[in-house]
């Protein structure tokens, strides 16, 4: 669960499903209907994911069975059917390491996905970002819809850039 | 509202929960609901109050980073170190800090220390102290229930929900993305404060230093420390990890603080006060009971 493959678009976007809440109460959207299956399965599909499900503090019961549908990396306010799939794009932000950008996925007003547009490639640092803060960051964004947990502690995180943009597609999708 | 913010090379992020029931009438209101205190924040006037805490907030951080980095040559902490300027042409609140180094080097036995290697380098503590003081700036606004997360540093104020508790998943040190256990907080109602901190080596490699041999500590990957308030539980959530298995018996010395602990090799252990709200289900090892 919320394990985030650096480098992989599509992850980011397929990894969520296990935060979104279908529970914690009445009115909740659960992701549904209208949402086109996910865009893939098995490839991005990481080593890691197995043993992640097996020992996450998620029970298998919060999963909804299918990934939030994929907007396709593309960015743009991909709004899809009549409630939810929306995506709001995040500004590009400019970091030593090369331009990032990100977008939320939201279904109504709740978080169901952070996808990563752009990223900065080539060197060890920007693996360590990739591989630490991001997945964080994507977890404090979406462990606020979750019954679970509100947040996430851990050892220091660094970040440049993806705050940046992440702040202004919240700031953008009215959260 | 939410709000992330880069500051002292890391994110920090609030997350101010107003029960707003327009927003969250999928929730059950409770007891709080109907609370002065709880609903002073679901008053759409008020939103421009705690809009302005956070920023005040933010400004805060962003004086604490100019005043005590150590990157930043020009800094007073970074004078002081030099021998440039005195304590008293610094900020009272350096001495403040110093202070609370000196409290915390006592209270540890030495392994916290305000000079690693050998330099001034107050900021095992600054970080924990300048969420606590962000998290009290937002209290005083009427924001009473909120999270404010430094770097994976977690002061909580009050309850996420209408009598529910704060649940903060602890990141697994050598699994990233996932959680090697969830800490709830043991507040269902407004005005507990509780922090959750936690120090390790997986995002910044071996760091710190146990102050008595001058190596990197190596016996754990990572301690989660809570508390009531993140000044003193961040400081000795860094001590606790120098300390390794040791600290065990240590932590529960110190008022209310309590301890879980992932193992350089695998295993785990925790104190028997630590609020656990789901065990941890690692491959390797098992929470034993402490000796």
């Amino acid at each position: 669960m919320l394990s985030f493959k650096p480098h992989a678009i599509t992850t980011a976007a397929d990894r969520p499903a296990a935060v979104a809440q279908n529970g914690g109460g009445s009115g909740g959207t659960a992701l549904s209907g209208d949402r086109s299956a996910p865009a893939s399965g098995g490839d991005d599909e990481g080593e890691h994911d197995d043993d992640d499900d097996d020992e996450g503090a998620l029970p298998p019961a919060t999963r909804p069975s299918t990934a939030p549908s994929r907007q396709g990396g593309t960015g743009g306010t991909g709004g899809s059917g009549t409630s939810g799939g929306r995506t709001v794009t995040g500004d590009v932000a400019d970091t030593r390491w090369g331009p990032v950008q990100v977008a939320l996925v939201l279904s109504g007003r709740k978080i169901t996905a952070v996808q990563v547009l752009q990223s900065p490639h080539g060197n060890r640092r920007d693996l360590v970002i990739n591989e630490r803060a991001l997945p964080i960051l994507e977890q404090e964004a979406l462990s606020a819809q979750s019954a679970q947990i509100d947040t996430v502690s851990g050892a220091t995180y660094t970040s440049d850039g993806y705050v940046q943009s992440l702040q202004s597609a919240l700031d953008r999708a009215g959260l | 509202m939410r709000h992330v913010e880069h500051a002292m090379g890391t994110v920090f992020s609030f997350d101010i929960r107003d029960f707003d029931a327009q927003h969250t009438g999928d929730r059950n209101l409770g007891t709080t609901a109907g609370d002065p205190a709880t609903r002073s924040a679901c008053d759409g006037t008020e939103n421009a109050t705690v809009e302005a805490a956070v920023a005040e907030a933010v400004a805060w951080l962003h004086w604490v980073d100019a005043t005590f980095s150590t990157y930043r040559p020009d800094s007073p902490v970074s004078r002081l170190g030099r021998g440039e300027i005195g304590l008293a042409d610094c900020p009272p609140e350096v001495a403040e800090i110093l202070g609370r180094c000196a409290e915390a080097a006592e209270a540890t036995r030495g392994y916290f220390t305000a000079y690693p290697g050998g330099r001034l380098d107050p900021a095992g503590m600054v970080k924990g102290w300048a969420i606590d003081r962000a998290s009290d700036i937002l209290i005083r606004a009427g924001a009473v229930n909120h999270c404010v997360n430094g770097g994976g540093d977690v002061q909580l104020s009050g309850t996420a929900g209408p009598g529910r508790p704060w649940r903060v998943g602890v990141a697994h040190p050598s699994r990233p993305g996932a959680l090697a256990a969830v800490v709830e907080s043991p507040y269902r109602h407004a005005g507990g404060r509780f922090a959750v901190a936690t120090s390790g080596t997986a995002e910044r490699g071996p760091h710190i230093l146990d102050p008595h041999t001058g190596r990197p500590a190596s016996a754990l990957a990572s301690i989660t420390l809570t508390g009531p308030s993140l000044t003193m539980t961040d400081a000795y959530a860094t001590a606790a990890f120098a300390m390794g298995d040791a600290a065990m018996d240590w932590v529960t010395g110190p008022a209310g603080v309590e301890a879980f602990a992932v193992t350089a090799s695998g295993g785990t252990w925790r104190t028997p006060g630590f609020p656990l709200a789901e065990p941890a289900e690692l491959a390797a090892g098992t929470p034993r009971p402490r000796a």
